[in-house]
């Protein structure tokens, strides 16, 4: 296993997993990846990483009633709350 | 961000400029949310999260005569945020934590450790309430250079350039911090899922 390789390839795996490298580069760590498990476990946890968070944030925000209405108070702006729809 | 895009245009600038409160409370309707969910991810405290909501948008307040438009309003409201919560940060760990500690150029991007296929995982495991909790916790190990970084871009999903405008960085310093962020957050990650699938039974044997 080209370990030296593996090394010079992590600074673009977040890029690769982004999509976001020339096609050279892209070509080159795939590659890599063929020959290499190790870069590929690597890259799959990160991509898995990066969609578990994507997906935790996908959620709408949820404020508490309570801290919007202290914020609307601080601000001076209770006549503002909850405006009819 | 694309709601928050298409919500933009209904603001009208010379209005907020000129201190008109129902506009600005508008503005405070529409924004108020992503503010208060970036102050948790950011300090995962709730009390915290309320009070750079405040601070937020009573500075959004004071300095919108002085905005320039030059940003979208949602970028300059992420700005001041932004600054409050890495103000707050180092505020609460008590140490002089440089917002730059994370920018050395030079240093190298860590060599993974731990090599272990977890992406099979049940995905009633990957999103527990515990894994989520987990996640979060090791978001807040991340160095607030590269947390702010992070949550710009992979949970409130800025794009590089809005994240290099937020935090006054280059694009290719915002894309470096990214891929270090993440690559953290994999290795946090592995060291909990490989509990996780020791626990259940799920590593083979010859198996790191
Ligand atoms: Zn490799």
């Amino acid at each position: 296993m080209d370990h030296e390789h593996c090394h010079s390839l992590l600074n673009s795996l977040s890029d690769y997993v982004e999509g976001d490298l020339s096609e050279e580069l892209c070509a080159e760590i795939e590659r890599h990846l063929q020959s290499c498990e190790n870069c590929r476990v690597v890259i799959d946890t990160l991509r898995k990483t990066v969609y578990l968070y994507h997906a935790t944030a996908a959620d709408p925000p949820v404020m508490p009633q309570d801290v919007k209405e202290r914020l609307y108070t601080r601000l001076d702006l209770n006549e503002f709350l909850n405006p009819s729809p | 961000m694309d709601r928050e895009k298409r919500k933009e245009e209904d603001f009208s600038l010379p209005r907020l400029r000129a201190g008109d409160r129902a506009e600005f409370a508008r503005l405070v309707d529409a924004y108020s949310g992503v503010i208060y969910r970036l102050g948790l991810k950011m300090l995962d405290d709730p009390q915290d999260a309320e009070d750079i909501l405040q601070e937020t948008f009573i500075k959004a307040y004071r300095y919108l005569k002085d905005f320039d438009g030059r940003s979208s309003l949602s970028t300059w409201l992420y700005r001041i945020a932004t600054n409050e919560a890495l103000m707050l940060i180092r505020k609460r760990k008590n140490v002089p934590l440089s917002f730059d500690e994370a920018l050395d150029p030079d240093q190298e991007i860590e060599k993974p450790l731990q090599i272990l296929d977890w992406c099979c995982m049940p995905e009633k495991e990957l999103m527990s309430a515990e894994a989520r909790l987990y996640m979060q916790q090791a978001v807040e190990q991340l160095s607030p250079g590269l947390r702010a970084v992070f949550v710009l871009r992979d949970i409130e999903g800025l794009s590089t350039e809005e994240t290099s405008r937020v935090l006054n960085l280059s694009e290719s310093a915002v894309k470096t911090r990214l891929s270090r962020a993440r690559m953290r957050l994999r290795e946090l990650l592995t060291a909990y899922f490989g509990e996780r699938m020791s626990a259940l039974g799920l590593v083979e044997p010859g198996d790191d």
